[in-house]
Protein backbone atom coordinates (compact mmCIF):
# COMPACT_ATOMS: atom_id res chain seq x y z
CA UNK A 1 0.00 0.00 0.00
CA UNK A 2 1.19 3.48 -0.78
CA UNK A 3 1.46 5.56 2.35
CA UNK A 4 1.16 9.28 1.79
CA UNK A 5 2.27 11.52 4.62
CA UNK A 6 0.04 14.27 5.98
CA UNK A 7 1.88 17.12 4.27
CA UNK A 8 1.66 15.49 0.85
CA UNK A 9 -1.94 14.51 1.42
CA UNK A 10 -2.85 18.12 2.28
CA UNK A 11 -1.16 19.38 -0.88
CA UNK A 12 -2.95 16.79 -3.03
CA UNK A 13 -6.33 17.61 -1.46
CA UNK A 14 -5.80 21.34 -1.92
CA UNK A 15 -4.77 20.71 -5.53
CA UNK A 16 -7.92 18.66 -6.16
CA UNK A 17 -9.96 21.48 -4.60
CA UNK A 18 -8.23 24.00 -6.90
CA UNK A 19 -8.98 21.88 -9.95
CA UNK A 20 -12.66 21.61 -8.95
CA UNK A 21 -12.75 25.40 -8.46
CA UNK A 22 -11.09 26.08 -11.81
CA UNK A 23 -13.41 23.67 -13.60
CA UNK A 24 -16.52 25.22 -12.03
CA UNK A 25 -15.31 28.71 -12.92
CA UNK A 26 -14.76 27.57 -16.50
CA UNK A 27 -18.26 26.04 -16.74
CA UNK A 28 -19.74 28.98 -14.80
CA UNK A 29 -23.37 27.88 -14.53
CA UNK A 30 -25.24 29.23 -11.50
CA UNK A 31 -27.22 26.04 -11.03
CA UNK A 32 -24.03 24.01 -10.85
CA UNK A 33 -22.79 26.24 -8.03
CA UNK A 34 -26.08 25.89 -6.16
CA UNK A 35 -26.21 22.12 -6.48
CA UNK A 36 -22.51 21.55 -5.74
CA UNK A 37 -22.68 23.83 -2.71
CA UNK A 38 -25.21 21.46 -1.13
CA UNK A 39 -23.04 18.44 -1.86
CA UNK A 40 -19.94 20.15 -0.44
CA UNK A 41 -21.91 21.16 2.63
CA UNK A 42 -22.81 17.52 3.14
CA UNK A 43 -19.18 16.49 2.72
CA UNK A 44 -18.33 18.81 5.65
CA UNK A 45 -21.29 17.60 7.73
CA UNK A 46 -20.65 13.91 7.04
CA UNK A 47 -16.93 14.26 7.78
CA UNK A 48 -17.73 16.12 11.00
CA UNK A 49 -20.27 13.52 12.08
CA UNK A 50 -17.79 10.77 11.33
CA UNK A 51 -15.15 12.21 13.68
CA UNK A 52 -17.44 11.43 16.60
CA UNK A 53 -19.72 8.76 15.14
CA UNK A 54 -17.28 6.79 13.02
CA UNK A 55 -13.95 7.19 14.80
CA UNK A 56 -15.27 7.09 18.38
CA UNK A 57 -18.49 5.13 17.83
CA UNK A 58 -20.80 7.70 19.46
CA UNK A 59 -23.89 8.19 17.28
CA UNK A 60 -24.99 11.81 17.19
CA UNK A 61 -28.59 12.42 16.10
CA UNK A 62 -28.28 16.14 16.77
CA UNK A 63 -26.22 17.19 13.75
CA UNK A 64 -29.00 19.55 12.69
CA UNK A 65 -28.65 21.42 16.00
CA UNK A 66 -24.94 22.11 15.46
CA UNK A 67 -25.56 23.06 11.85
CA UNK A 68 -28.38 25.39 12.89
CA UNK A 69 -26.25 26.96 15.61
CA UNK A 70 -23.73 27.92 12.95
CA UNK A 71 -26.51 29.27 10.73
CA UNK A 72 -28.22 31.20 13.50
CA UNK A 73 -25.01 32.69 14.83
CA UNK A 74 -24.61 34.15 11.32
CA UNK A 75 -28.15 35.54 11.43
CA UNK A 76 -27.43 37.02 14.84
CA UNK A 77 -24.20 38.65 13.65
CA UNK A 78 -25.91 39.87 10.48
CA UNK A 79 -28.37 41.84 12.59
CA UNK A 80 -26.02 42.76 15.39
CA UNK A 81 -22.75 43.56 13.66
CA UNK A 82 -22.30 42.44 10.05
CA UNK A 83 -18.92 40.88 9.28
CA UNK A 84 -17.58 39.00 6.23
CA UNK A 85 -18.58 35.36 5.84
CA UNK A 86 -15.12 33.89 6.61
CA UNK A 87 -15.35 35.58 10.01
CA UNK A 88 -18.87 34.19 10.41
CA UNK A 89 -17.48 30.72 9.73
CA UNK A 90 -14.99 31.17 12.56
CA UNK A 91 -17.78 32.40 14.84
CA UNK A 92 -19.98 29.44 13.85
CA UNK A 93 -17.10 27.08 14.62
CA UNK A 94 -16.62 28.66 18.05
CA UNK A 95 -20.31 28.60 18.97
CA UNK A 96 -20.91 25.02 17.81
CA UNK A 97 -17.55 23.83 19.12
CA UNK A 98 -18.32 25.16 22.58
CA UNK A 99 -21.82 23.65 22.35
CA UNK A 100 -20.20 20.34 21.36
CA UNK A 101 -17.90 20.50 24.37
CA UNK A 102 -20.85 21.26 26.66
CA UNK A 103 -23.02 18.56 25.16
CA UNK A 104 -20.15 16.10 25.48
CA UNK A 105 -19.61 16.98 29.10
CA UNK A 106 -23.29 16.50 29.91
CA UNK A 107 -24.00 13.37 27.87
CA UNK A 108 -20.81 11.38 27.40
CA UNK A 109 -21.42 9.37 30.53
CA UNK A 110 -24.25 7.81 28.53
CA UNK A 111 -23.50 4.99 26.16
CA UNK A 112 -25.01 3.64 22.96
CA UNK A 113 -28.61 4.50 22.25
CA UNK A 114 -28.88 6.67 25.38
CA UNK A 115 -26.25 9.03 24.03
CA UNK A 116 -28.05 9.16 20.67
CA UNK A 117 -31.35 10.02 22.36
CA UNK A 118 -29.68 12.75 24.42
CA UNK A 119 -28.30 14.39 21.27
CA UNK A 120 -31.73 14.26 19.66
CA UNK A 121 -33.15 15.96 22.74
CA UNK A 122 -30.54 18.70 22.42
CA UNK A 123 -31.77 19.44 18.89
CA UNK A 124 -35.37 19.71 20.10
CA UNK A 125 -34.43 22.00 23.00
CA UNK A 126 -32.40 24.30 20.77
CA UNK A 127 -35.11 24.47 18.12
CA UNK A 128 -37.64 25.49 20.75
CA UNK A 129 -35.23 28.14 21.95
CA UNK A 130 -34.73 29.59 18.46
CA UNK A 131 -38.46 29.51 17.65
CA UNK A 132 -39.02 31.71 20.68
CA UNK A 133 -36.10 34.05 20.12
CA UNK A 134 -37.48 37.05 18.31
CA UNK A 135 -34.18 38.77 17.55
CA UNK A 136 -33.16 36.04 15.08
CA UNK A 137 -36.62 35.90 13.53
CA UNK A 138 -38.36 33.42 15.83
CA UNK A 139 -40.80 31.13 14.07
CA UNK A 140 -41.28 33.70 11.29
CA UNK A 141 -37.73 33.13 10.10
CA UNK A 142 -35.14 35.68 9.00
CA UNK A 143 -34.43 37.18 5.59
CA UNK A 144 -30.87 37.75 4.54
CA UNK A 145 -30.62 39.49 1.20
CA UNK A 146 -27.71 38.01 -0.64
CA UNK A 147 -25.81 40.53 -2.80
CA UNK A 148 -25.57 39.69 -6.51
CA UNK A 149 -21.83 40.04 -6.65
CA UNK A 150 -18.86 40.38 -4.37
CA UNK A 151 -16.27 43.01 -5.05
CA UNK A 152 -12.75 41.82 -4.46
CA UNK A 153 -9.90 44.21 -3.74
CA UNK A 154 -8.63 45.44 -7.11
CA UNK A 155 -12.13 46.03 -8.45
CA UNK A 156 -12.76 42.48 -9.68
CA UNK A 157 -16.38 41.46 -9.26
CA UNK A 158 -17.32 37.83 -8.80
CA UNK A 159 -20.65 36.11 -8.68
CA UNK A 160 -21.79 35.80 -5.06
CA UNK A 161 -22.84 32.17 -5.39
CA UNK A 162 -19.43 31.40 -6.79
CA UNK A 163 -17.96 33.01 -3.69
CA UNK A 164 -20.15 30.84 -1.42
CA UNK A 165 -19.23 27.80 -3.46
CA UNK A 166 -15.54 28.65 -3.03
CA UNK A 167 -15.95 29.01 0.75
CA UNK A 168 -17.73 25.68 1.09
CA UNK A 169 -15.16 23.97 -1.13
CA UNK A 170 -12.38 25.32 1.09
CA UNK A 171 -14.23 24.08 4.17
CA UNK A 172 -14.63 20.63 2.65
CA UNK A 173 -10.90 20.50 1.85
CA UNK A 174 -10.10 21.67 5.39
CA UNK A 175 -12.46 19.10 6.95
CA UNK A 176 -11.02 16.22 4.93
CA UNK A 177 -7.43 17.18 5.74
CA UNK A 178 -8.33 17.46 9.44
CA UNK A 179 -10.06 14.07 9.47
CA UNK A 180 -7.18 12.37 7.66
CA UNK A 181 -4.61 13.99 9.99
CA UNK A 182 -6.53 12.87 13.07
CA UNK A 183 -6.78 9.32 11.72
CA UNK A 184 -3.00 8.98 11.56
CA UNK A 185 -2.24 10.70 14.84
CA UNK A 186 -2.09 9.68 18.48
CA UNK A 187 -5.56 11.18 18.82
CA UNK A 188 -6.86 8.89 16.07
CA UNK A 189 -5.59 5.87 17.98
CA UNK A 190 -7.31 7.19 21.07
CA UNK A 191 -10.60 7.62 19.17
CA UNK A 192 -10.37 4.05 17.85
CA UNK A 193 -9.74 2.61 21.33
CA UNK A 194 -12.93 4.32 22.51
CA UNK A 195 -14.89 2.78 19.65
CA UNK A 196 -13.45 -0.66 20.45
CA UNK A 197 -13.41 -0.85 24.24
CA UNK A 198 -13.43 2.05 26.67
CA UNK A 199 -12.44 0.05 29.71
CA UNK A 200 -9.41 -1.41 27.96
CA UNK A 201 -8.58 2.08 26.68
CA UNK A 202 -8.51 3.48 30.24
CA UNK A 203 -6.37 0.54 31.37
CA UNK A 204 -3.89 1.36 28.60
CA UNK A 205 -3.68 4.93 29.82
CA UNK A 206 -6.05 6.67 27.38
CA UNK A 207 -7.81 9.59 29.15
CA UNK A 208 -11.14 8.57 27.61
CA UNK A 209 -13.29 11.47 28.83
CA UNK A 210 -10.84 14.08 27.56
CA UNK A 211 -10.43 12.30 24.22
CA UNK A 212 -14.20 12.09 23.77
CA UNK A 213 -14.60 15.78 24.59
CA UNK A 214 -12.01 16.62 21.94
CA UNK A 215 -14.08 14.59 19.47
CA UNK A 216 -17.40 16.28 20.31
CA UNK A 217 -15.75 19.71 20.12
CA UNK A 218 -14.09 19.15 16.73
CA UNK A 219 -17.18 17.46 15.33
CA UNK A 220 -19.48 20.23 16.55
CA UNK A 221 -17.16 22.97 15.30
CA UNK A 222 -17.12 21.60 11.75
CA UNK A 223 -20.91 21.30 11.71
CA UNK A 224 -21.13 24.92 12.84
CA UNK A 225 -18.74 25.96 10.07
CA UNK A 226 -20.92 24.17 7.52
CA UNK A 227 -23.96 26.04 8.82
CA UNK A 228 -22.46 29.54 9.03
CA UNK A 229 -22.74 30.52 5.32
CA UNK A 230 -26.12 28.79 4.99
CA UNK A 231 -28.37 31.86 5.57
CA UNK A 232 -26.56 33.64 2.72
CA UNK A 233 -27.05 30.62 0.49
CA UNK A 234 -30.72 30.07 1.25
CA UNK A 235 -31.70 33.74 1.63
CA UNK A 236 -34.51 33.00 4.07
CA UNK A 237 -33.79 30.99 7.19
CA UNK A 238 -36.53 29.51 9.33
CA UNK A 239 -36.13 27.10 12.26
CA UNK A 240 -37.76 24.19 10.46
CA UNK A 241 -35.28 24.39 7.59
CA UNK A 242 -32.18 24.96 9.71
CA UNK A 243 -33.12 22.16 12.12
CA UNK A 244 -34.44 20.05 9.23
CA UNK A 245 -34.54 16.28 9.46
CA UNK A 246 -32.48 16.02 6.29
CA UNK A 247 -29.34 17.30 8.05
CA UNK A 248 -29.56 14.84 10.91
CA UNK A 249 -30.41 11.95 8.62
CA UNK A 250 -27.94 12.77 5.86
CA UNK A 251 -24.99 13.32 8.16
CA UNK A 252 -25.55 9.83 9.57
CA UNK A 253 -26.50 8.09 6.33
CA UNK A 254 -23.61 9.44 4.26
CA UNK A 255 -20.76 8.07 6.43
CA UNK A 256 -22.70 4.84 6.96
CA UNK A 257 -23.08 4.31 3.23
CA UNK A 258 -19.54 5.39 2.45
CA UNK A 259 -17.86 3.65 5.39
CA UNK A 260 -17.14 5.02 8.84
CA UNK A 261 -13.59 3.97 9.62
CA UNK A 262 -11.72 6.35 7.33
CA UNK A 263 -11.93 9.89 5.95
CA UNK A 264 -12.80 8.64 2.48
CA UNK A 265 -16.10 7.02 3.54
CA UNK A 266 -18.02 10.22 4.34
CA UNK A 267 -16.59 11.82 1.20
CA UNK A 268 -17.78 8.98 -1.05
CA UNK A 269 -21.13 8.76 0.74
CA UNK A 270 -21.76 12.51 0.55
CA UNK A 271 -20.91 12.72 -3.14
CA UNK A 272 -23.02 9.68 -3.99
CA UNK A 273 -26.07 10.50 -1.86
CA UNK A 274 -25.79 14.24 -2.39
CA UNK A 275 -25.71 13.87 -6.18
CA UNK A 276 -28.55 11.36 -6.13
CA UNK A 277 -30.64 13.80 -4.12
CA UNK A 278 -29.85 16.72 -6.38
CA UNK A 279 -30.74 14.61 -9.38
CA UNK A 280 -34.02 13.51 -7.79
CA UNK A 281 -34.86 17.08 -6.80
CA UNK A 282 -34.61 18.24 -10.39
CA UNK A 283 -36.10 15.24 -12.15
CA UNK A 284 -38.74 13.96 -9.74
CA UNK A 285 -39.46 16.19 -6.77
CA UNK A 286 -37.66 17.58 -3.76
CA UNK A 287 -39.83 15.50 -1.44
CA UNK A 288 -38.27 12.30 -2.78
CA UNK A 289 -34.92 13.22 -1.16
CA UNK A 290 -35.34 11.54 2.17
CA UNK A 291 -37.00 8.52 0.62
CA UNK A 292 -33.86 7.95 -1.44
CA UNK A 293 -31.68 8.29 1.64
CA UNK A 294 -33.85 5.85 3.56
CA UNK A 295 -33.89 3.25 0.82
CA UNK A 296 -30.15 3.48 0.22
CA UNK A 297 -29.44 3.25 3.94
CA UNK A 298 -31.56 0.12 4.27
CA UNK A 299 -29.93 -1.35 1.19
CA UNK A 300 -26.41 -0.67 2.36
CA UNK A 301 -26.98 -1.91 5.89
CA UNK A 302 -27.98 -5.23 4.33
CA UNK A 303 -25.48 -5.52 1.46
CA UNK A 304 -22.47 -3.64 2.83
CA UNK A 305 -22.62 -3.07 6.60
CA UNK A 306 -19.14 -1.54 6.50
CA UNK A 307 -20.06 0.86 3.71
CA UNK A 308 -18.64 1.15 0.24
CA UNK A 309 -15.10 1.53 1.56
CA UNK A 310 -15.48 -1.64 3.64
CA UNK A 311 -16.88 -3.50 0.64
CA UNK A 312 -13.98 -2.45 -1.59
CA UNK A 313 -11.40 -3.33 1.07
CA UNK A 314 -12.92 -6.76 1.50
CA UNK A 315 -12.90 -7.40 -2.26
CA UNK A 316 -9.28 -6.28 -2.45
CA UNK A 317 -8.28 -8.61 0.35
CA UNK A 318 -9.98 -11.56 -1.32
CA UNK A 319 -8.41 -10.64 -4.64
CA UNK A 320 -4.91 -10.49 -3.12
CA UNK A 321 -5.15 -13.81 -1.29
CA UNK A 322 -7.20 -16.14 -3.49
CA UNK B 1 11.21 -0.98 53.09
CA UNK B 2 7.99 0.79 52.11
CA UNK B 3 5.36 -1.25 50.33
CA UNK B 4 4.79 -0.70 46.61
CA UNK B 5 1.05 -1.13 47.00
CA UNK B 6 -0.76 -0.48 50.23
CA UNK B 7 -4.48 -1.22 50.36
CA UNK B 8 -5.95 0.11 53.56
CA UNK B 9 -9.35 -1.04 54.75
CA UNK B 10 -11.25 -0.65 51.48
CA UNK B 11 -14.93 -1.49 51.09
CA UNK B 12 -17.26 -1.63 48.12
CA UNK B 13 -20.99 -2.24 47.96
CA UNK B 14 -23.27 -2.89 45.03
CA UNK B 15 -26.69 -1.91 46.38
CA UNK B 16 -27.24 -4.12 49.40
CA UNK B 17 -24.49 -6.55 48.48
CA UNK B 18 -21.16 -6.05 50.22
CA UNK B 19 -18.53 -7.04 47.65
CA UNK B 20 -15.50 -5.94 49.67
CA UNK B 21 -15.53 -5.56 53.41
CA UNK B 22 -12.52 -3.82 54.89
CA UNK B 23 -9.68 -5.35 52.89
CA UNK B 24 -6.05 -4.67 53.87
CA UNK B 25 -3.26 -5.75 51.59
CA UNK B 26 0.40 -4.88 51.16
CA UNK B 27 2.64 -5.78 48.27
CA UNK B 28 6.41 -5.30 48.43
CA UNK B 29 8.47 -4.23 45.41
CA UNK B 30 9.48 -7.23 43.29
CA UNK B 31 7.07 -9.59 45.04
CA UNK B 32 4.94 -12.28 43.41
CA UNK B 33 1.59 -12.39 45.17
CA UNK B 34 -1.14 -14.92 44.47
CA UNK B 35 -4.71 -13.85 45.16
CA UNK B 36 -7.26 -16.65 45.37
CA UNK B 37 -10.80 -17.13 46.52
CA UNK B 38 -14.02 -18.86 45.46
CA UNK B 39 -16.18 -17.37 42.68
CA UNK B 40 -17.86 -14.16 43.78
CA UNK B 41 -15.45 -13.61 46.66
CA UNK B 42 -14.52 -10.13 45.43
CA UNK B 43 -11.17 -10.71 43.69
CA UNK B 44 -12.06 -8.85 40.53
CA UNK B 45 -13.81 -6.10 42.48
CA UNK B 46 -10.62 -5.63 44.49
CA UNK B 47 -8.60 -5.38 41.27
CA UNK B 48 -11.13 -2.90 39.88
CA UNK B 49 -10.85 -0.77 43.02
CA UNK B 50 -7.05 -0.84 42.93
CA UNK B 51 -6.96 0.05 39.22
CA UNK B 52 -9.63 2.72 39.36
CA UNK B 53 -12.23 0.99 37.20
CA UNK B 54 -14.44 1.15 40.28
CA UNK B 55 -14.09 3.66 43.09
CA UNK B 56 -14.06 2.22 46.59
CA UNK B 57 -16.38 3.80 49.17
CA UNK B 58 -14.16 3.49 52.24
CA UNK B 59 -10.48 3.18 52.86
CA UNK B 60 -7.65 4.09 50.56
CA UNK B 61 -5.18 2.69 48.07
CA UNK B 62 -1.59 3.90 48.09
CA UNK B 63 0.95 3.27 45.40
CA UNK B 64 4.63 4.06 46.10
CA UNK B 65 3.44 5.97 49.16
CA UNK B 66 1.09 8.20 47.14
CA UNK B 67 -2.69 7.94 47.58
CA UNK B 68 -4.55 6.95 44.42
CA UNK B 69 -8.04 7.72 45.69
CA UNK B 70 -10.22 9.59 43.24
CA UNK B 71 -7.81 9.09 40.35
CA UNK B 72 -9.24 7.73 37.11
CA UNK B 73 -8.02 4.40 35.76
CA UNK B 74 -5.79 5.98 33.10
CA UNK B 75 -4.06 8.16 35.70
CA UNK B 76 -3.24 5.07 37.74
CA UNK B 77 -1.88 3.39 34.62
CA UNK B 78 0.35 6.43 34.09
CA UNK B 79 1.66 6.01 37.65
CA UNK B 80 2.78 2.46 36.89
CA UNK B 81 -0.13 0.19 37.65
CA UNK B 82 -1.23 -2.08 34.82
CA UNK B 83 -3.72 -4.89 34.57
CA UNK B 84 -4.90 -7.54 32.20
CA UNK B 85 -8.58 -8.36 32.01
CA UNK B 86 -10.14 -11.67 32.96
CA UNK B 87 -11.85 -11.84 29.57
CA UNK B 88 -9.41 -10.47 27.01
CA UNK B 89 -10.49 -7.06 25.72
CA UNK B 90 -8.38 -6.38 22.65
CA UNK B 91 -8.99 -3.39 20.39
CA UNK B 92 -10.88 -5.27 17.68
CA UNK B 93 -10.38 -2.86 14.81
CA UNK B 94 -6.58 -2.73 15.15
CA UNK B 95 -3.93 -5.26 14.27
CA UNK B 96 -1.66 -6.61 16.99
CA UNK B 97 1.09 -4.02 16.55
CA UNK B 98 -1.41 -1.19 16.82
CA UNK B 99 -2.98 -2.78 19.88
CA UNK B 100 0.39 -2.49 21.62
CA UNK B 101 1.00 0.98 20.25
CA UNK B 102 -1.83 2.35 22.40
CA UNK B 103 -0.18 1.98 25.84
CA UNK B 104 3.12 3.14 24.37
CA UNK B 105 1.57 6.26 22.86
CA UNK B 106 -0.62 7.13 25.81
CA UNK B 107 1.27 5.91 28.87
CA UNK B 108 4.96 5.63 28.11
CA UNK B 109 4.89 8.81 26.02
CA UNK B 110 3.16 10.82 28.69
CA UNK B 111 5.57 9.58 31.32
CA UNK B 112 8.80 10.20 29.45
CA UNK B 113 7.69 12.91 27.08
CA UNK B 114 7.62 12.28 23.34
CA UNK B 115 11.05 10.69 23.20
CA UNK B 116 10.21 7.92 20.83
CA UNK B 117 10.38 8.28 17.09
CA UNK B 118 7.98 6.31 14.89
CA UNK B 119 10.74 3.75 14.28
CA UNK B 120 11.39 3.30 18.00
CA UNK B 121 7.69 2.78 18.55
CA UNK B 122 7.48 0.09 15.90
CA UNK B 123 10.50 -1.78 17.21
CA UNK B 124 9.22 -1.57 20.78
CA UNK B 125 5.84 -3.02 19.67
CA UNK B 126 7.61 -5.88 17.89
CA UNK B 127 9.79 -6.50 20.94
CA UNK B 128 6.66 -6.87 23.05
CA UNK B 129 5.12 -9.25 20.52
CA UNK B 130 8.32 -11.29 20.44
CA UNK B 131 8.28 -11.48 24.22
CA UNK B 132 4.89 -13.21 24.10
CA UNK B 133 5.70 -15.19 20.96
CA UNK B 134 3.27 -13.41 18.64
CA UNK B 135 5.75 -11.60 16.41
CA UNK B 136 4.76 -13.70 13.37
CA UNK B 137 1.19 -12.45 13.67
CA UNK B 138 2.05 -8.76 14.04
CA UNK B 139 -0.18 -7.62 11.18
CA UNK B 140 -3.11 -9.89 11.99
CA UNK B 141 -6.29 -8.84 13.71
CA UNK B 142 -7.28 -9.98 17.23
CA UNK B 143 -10.16 -12.04 15.79
CA UNK B 144 -7.58 -14.31 14.08
CA UNK B 145 -6.03 -15.30 17.42
CA UNK B 146 -6.62 -18.39 19.53
CA UNK B 147 -7.70 -18.09 23.15
CA UNK B 148 -4.17 -18.46 24.55
CA UNK B 149 -2.78 -15.97 22.03
CA UNK B 150 -5.48 -13.51 23.00
CA UNK B 151 -4.39 -13.78 26.64
CA UNK B 152 -0.79 -13.26 25.67
CA UNK B 153 -1.79 -10.16 23.74
CA UNK B 154 -3.67 -8.95 26.81
CA UNK B 155 -0.54 -9.40 28.94
CA UNK B 156 1.68 -7.80 26.31
CA UNK B 157 -0.56 -4.74 26.22
CA UNK B 158 -0.41 -4.43 30.00
CA UNK B 159 3.38 -4.79 29.94
CA UNK B 160 3.49 -2.22 27.12
CA UNK B 161 2.56 0.43 29.67
CA UNK B 162 5.87 -0.37 31.41
CA UNK B 163 4.26 -0.94 34.80
CA UNK B 164 5.89 -1.33 38.18
CA UNK B 165 2.98 -3.48 39.30
CA UNK B 166 1.16 -5.88 37.00
CA UNK B 167 -2.14 -7.43 37.99
CA UNK B 168 -2.91 -10.53 35.94
CA UNK B 169 -6.60 -11.30 36.38
CA UNK B 170 -7.18 -15.00 35.61
CA UNK B 171 -4.94 -15.04 32.58
CA UNK B 172 -4.95 -18.84 32.54
CA UNK B 173 -8.61 -19.77 32.90
CA UNK B 174 -9.65 -22.32 30.31
CA UNK B 175 -6.15 -23.00 29.01
CA UNK B 176 -4.43 -26.38 28.63
CA UNK B 177 -1.47 -27.49 30.80
CA UNK B 178 1.19 -26.55 28.27
CA UNK B 179 -0.48 -23.21 27.65
CA UNK B 180 -0.56 -22.54 31.39
CA UNK B 181 3.17 -23.28 31.55
CA UNK B 182 3.70 -20.79 28.71
CA UNK B 183 1.94 -18.01 30.58
CA UNK B 184 3.66 -18.92 33.87
CA UNK B 185 7.08 -18.70 32.26
CA UNK B 186 6.15 -15.37 30.78
CA UNK B 187 5.04 -13.99 34.14
CA UNK B 188 8.23 -15.29 35.80
CA UNK B 189 10.36 -13.58 33.15
CA UNK B 190 8.52 -10.31 33.74
CA UNK B 191 9.06 -10.65 37.47
CA UNK B 192 12.78 -11.24 36.92
CA UNK B 193 12.86 -7.92 35.08
CA UNK B 194 11.68 -6.28 38.29
CA UNK B 195 7.95 -6.05 37.72
CA UNK B 196 5.92 -6.79 40.84
CA UNK B 197 3.06 -9.15 40.01
CA UNK B 198 -0.28 -9.93 41.59
CA UNK B 199 -1.73 -13.08 40.06
CA UNK B 200 -5.39 -13.88 40.45
CA UNK B 201 -6.05 -17.46 39.61
CA UNK B 202 -8.23 -20.49 40.21
CA UNK B 203 -5.71 -23.04 38.98
CA UNK B 204 -4.00 -24.01 42.24
CA UNK B 205 -0.95 -25.73 40.71
CA UNK B 206 -0.13 -22.51 38.85
CA UNK B 207 -0.72 -20.30 41.87
CA UNK B 208 1.38 -22.52 44.16
CA UNK B 209 4.35 -22.68 41.82
CA UNK B 210 4.24 -18.95 41.06
CA UNK B 211 3.46 -17.19 44.32
CA UNK B 212 5.86 -16.21 47.05
CA UNK B 213 2.89 -15.21 49.16
CA UNK B 214 -0.78 -16.05 49.01
CA UNK B 215 -3.81 -14.01 50.04
CA UNK B 216 -7.30 -15.51 50.22
CA UNK B 217 -10.58 -13.66 49.84
CA UNK B 218 -13.86 -15.17 50.96
CA UNK B 219 -17.15 -13.24 50.71
CA UNK B 220 -15.38 -9.89 50.47
CA UNK B 221 -13.11 -10.49 53.46
CA UNK B 222 -9.47 -11.46 53.54
CA UNK B 223 -9.29 -14.68 55.54
CA UNK B 224 -5.64 -15.59 55.11
CA UNK B 225 -2.36 -14.04 53.99
CA UNK B 226 1.05 -15.70 54.22
CA UNK B 227 3.33 -18.38 52.84
CA UNK B 228 1.45 -20.46 50.23
CA UNK B 229 2.06 -23.80 51.92
CA UNK B 230 0.77 -22.46 55.26
CA UNK B 231 -2.22 -20.72 53.73
CA UNK B 232 -3.56 -23.78 51.94
CA UNK B 233 -3.51 -25.67 55.24
CA UNK B 234 -5.36 -22.89 57.05
CA UNK B 235 -8.64 -24.40 58.35
CA UNK B 236 -10.68 -21.36 57.32
CA UNK B 237 -9.39 -21.53 53.74
CA UNK B 238 -10.08 -25.25 53.56
CA UNK B 239 -13.59 -24.63 54.87
CA UNK B 240 -14.25 -21.93 52.27
CA UNK B 241 -13.16 -24.13 49.42
CA UNK B 242 -14.42 -27.53 50.48
CA UNK B 243 -17.26 -26.69 52.82
CA UNK B 244 -17.59 -28.15 56.28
Amino acid sequence: MIVVNTGKFSLITIAVGAVVMAFSHWVNVDYLYFASYTILQFIVLATAWNILGGYCGYVNFGSAAFFAMGAYSSVFMHKFFPVPIPVLIVIGALVSGIAGLGMGYLTLRLRGSFFAIATLALAVVLQTLVVNWDFVGGSRGAYIIRPETLELPGGIEINYIEYLFFLMLSLAVFAIITARTIERSQLGFGFATIRDDEMAAEASGVPTLRVKLIATTISGAFMGMAGAPFPYYIGYLQPSSAFGLEYAVNSIAMPMIGGTTSWIGPLVGAILLGSAQQYATVTISSAVNLLIVGLMLVGFVIIAPNGIVGLVQERLRKWRQP
Amino acid sequence: MTALLHVDNISKRFGGFVALDGIDLEVQPGERLGLIGPNGSGKSTLVNCICGTLQNENGSVQFEGQPLDGLAAHQRTHRGLARSFQLPRPFHSMNLVDNLRVPLLYTVHSRLGPLRSAGDLDSRCLELLEMVGLAAKAKQMPRDLTQVEMRKLELARAVGAEPKLLIADESMAGLSHSEIDDILKLLMRLNERGITIIMIEHIMSAVMSFSQRLAVLVSGKKVADGKPEDVVRDPEVVRAYLGQ
